[in-house]
């Protein structure tokens, strides 16, 4: 077997083993969700569906399979097909370029745990994040609903807005790396915890946290799917399996945020503390991964308290904080590393 | 099996490039607004990859952040806000524009087979990667400094203008 036959296989391995693991995770997250929020609001949730409801997600795909198509009068039928379709794509797009581990050994070949390591990585997320809205503004425009284009139309303006925080929260990382590259930004944090770049750069990672927030449409950033004013905002019309996609695609986003932000802020799959095993054991890099899965996870978890504490935001305050207040900071940030940086003269 | 690996990058352009093509003519054949600005982003993300075939992945993403993912953003929410309906034309003028579209398209034609025939075609610098750093060291090197400064003050200027007309009276 040659070297790119190998690489090749490796990769087409790695992506169908990486979209198995997010298809788990989202249905996972989908009961995990809804039962964390029923615990917090004092609730059960759905327990009946097996033991603690651990089918219920099971049930939920077959019901959604099982359910007709809709489809609005004078809806624009092939961007209405193609709306769920692009919204999926950019976001299992976007997770490519995330290493999750140490590159393993296999078969006596090096394999790094990551689909694609990008010179530009980080530009290479930012760009599909920006493809991605465009699944939404179709959703909303083309089912021919006042409420979908609304939605729609609200969600850009927003997904728009928090992007120029988000990037600007990215500046600061990649200035004290000095690389796109994530597996860079990665390793720059290794060794103990203190260097992880939330503690250095800790402005821009609440800058990051919040406007991805805002990114992926969660509470306190819900408004695109308001249901007090736009009944479920881009997606009102879409149904059974469109829906499902849709849906799927808001989960995989919050998941790539939750990853990426791991590896740019937390670490990633370092353990923080020196004395801790977290290279490879018998050529596997299962401790790299089990930190890694951890950090992931209590970000995720951090998404579902949210939601479980904040009410929603006006659209005006959601603007107003957006430009006034998040932007400046995440500039703040930038001048100040810049500043340091020059200061040490590195 | 590595041959044929190796040959999927020439491929690749020959199909993103008619891609390409073809949403380029549905941009300028459409008659709804919408469907021109979705060929255009069709055609800008073409050029990307073809970008990153050439070895220079850093313009390839640029491309899809700045066009793409920005500019016809903007594009397609005015068409949408504004609710652009589709083009009609009467009859007469159609056949006008029809004619000087012709005679446009031979002469463009014909300047770009002389330019063709003119050129002469050096041969591409092999295994030459635009990575960020060598971007970077150019644009921030002698040659570009002053004028990659001067364009980000052109910008800024543009930005002030911007919000200065774009401010009610109050």
């Amino acid at each position: 077997v040659s070297n790119l036959e190998f690489e090749l296989v490796a990769a087409v391995v790695k992506m169908l083993v990486l979209i198995g693991v997010l298809l788990a995770v989202f249905s996972g997250m989908t009961l995990v969700e809804r039962r964390v929020l029923a615990f917090m609001q004092f609730r059960l949730g759905p327990n009946r569906t097996g033991p603690q409801g651990i089918l219920q997600p099971v049930a939920d795909g077959i019901k959604l399979f099982f359910k007709e198509e809709a489809m609005p009068e004078g809806a624009n039928v092939g961007a209405f097909f193609a709306a769920p379709a692009l919204a999926i794509m950019a976001a299992f797009l976007a997770i490519a370029v995330i290493p999750y581990g140490p590159p393993m050994q296999l078969f006596g070949r090096t394999v790094p745990l990551q689909i694609a390591d990008l010179d530009v990585g980080l530009l290479y997320i930012f760009a599909i994040g920006a493809l991605g809205v465009y699944g939404i503004v179709l959703a909303g425009w083309s089912a021919n609903n006042k409420y979908s284009l609304l939605g729609g139309l609200r969600s850009s303006a927003q997904m728009f807005s928090y992007e120029l925080s988000l990037g600007l929260s990215f500046v600061g990382v990649i200035m004290l790396t000095g690389s796109f590259r994530i597996q860079d930004i990665v390793d720059r944090q290794a060794g103990w915890f203190w260097h992880w770049n939330a503690v250095p750069q800790f402005l821009a990672f609440v800058a990051y946290f919040v406007s991805a927030t805002a990114e992926v449409s969660r509470t306190p950033f819900d408004l695109p799917e308001g249901e007090t004013e736009l009944v479920a905002g881009f997606h009102t019309e879409y149904s059974s399996m469109k829906f499902a996609l849709l849906q799927m695609a808001e989960y995989v986003n919050m998941i790539t945020v939750a990853v990426l932000c791991t590896n740019l802020f937390l670490g990633g799959w370092h353990s923080g503390i020196p004395g801790l095993p977290e290279g490879l054991t018998w050529g596997l890099p299962l401790f790299g991964l089990v930190y890694f899965c951890v950090k992931a996870s209590a970000l995720l978890f951090v998404f579902i308290w949210l939601r479980g504490t904040l009410p929603r935001f006006r659209y005006d305050q959601l603007m107003r904080f957006g430009w006034k207040a998040l932007i400046p900071l995440a500039v703040f940030n930038v001048l100040l590393t810049a500043a340091v940086l020059a200061f040490l003269g590195k | 099996m590595d041959a044929a690996i190796a040959h999927s990058g020439v491929l690749l352009f020959y199909a993103t490039a008619a891609l390409a093509l073809v949403a380029g003519l549905v941009v300028i054949g459409q008659r709804s607004a919408s469907y021109s600005a979705f060929a255009l982003i069709v055609v800008l993300c073409c050029l990307s990859v073809i970008y990153g075939l050439l070895g220079s992945p850093f313009i390839a993403v640029l491309q899809i952040v700045v066009y793409a993912g920005a500019i016809m953003v903007l594009f397609l929410f005015v068409i949408m806000l504004l609710n652009v309906q589709r083009e009609a034309h009467p009859r007469g003028e159609r056949l006008a524009l029809k004619l000087s579209a012709a005679l446009l398209a031979v002469l463009v034609g014909a300047e770009i087979a002389t330019a063709l025939h003119r050129a002469a075609v050096p041969a591409g610098p092999v295994g030459y990667e635009a990575s960020v750093r060598s971007v970077a060291q150019q644009l921030f090197s002698v040659h570009f400094l002053y004028v990659f400064e001067a364009t980000s003050v052109l910008i800024l200027a543009a930005l002030v203008g911007a919000v200065a007309l774009a401010k009610k009276e109050p």
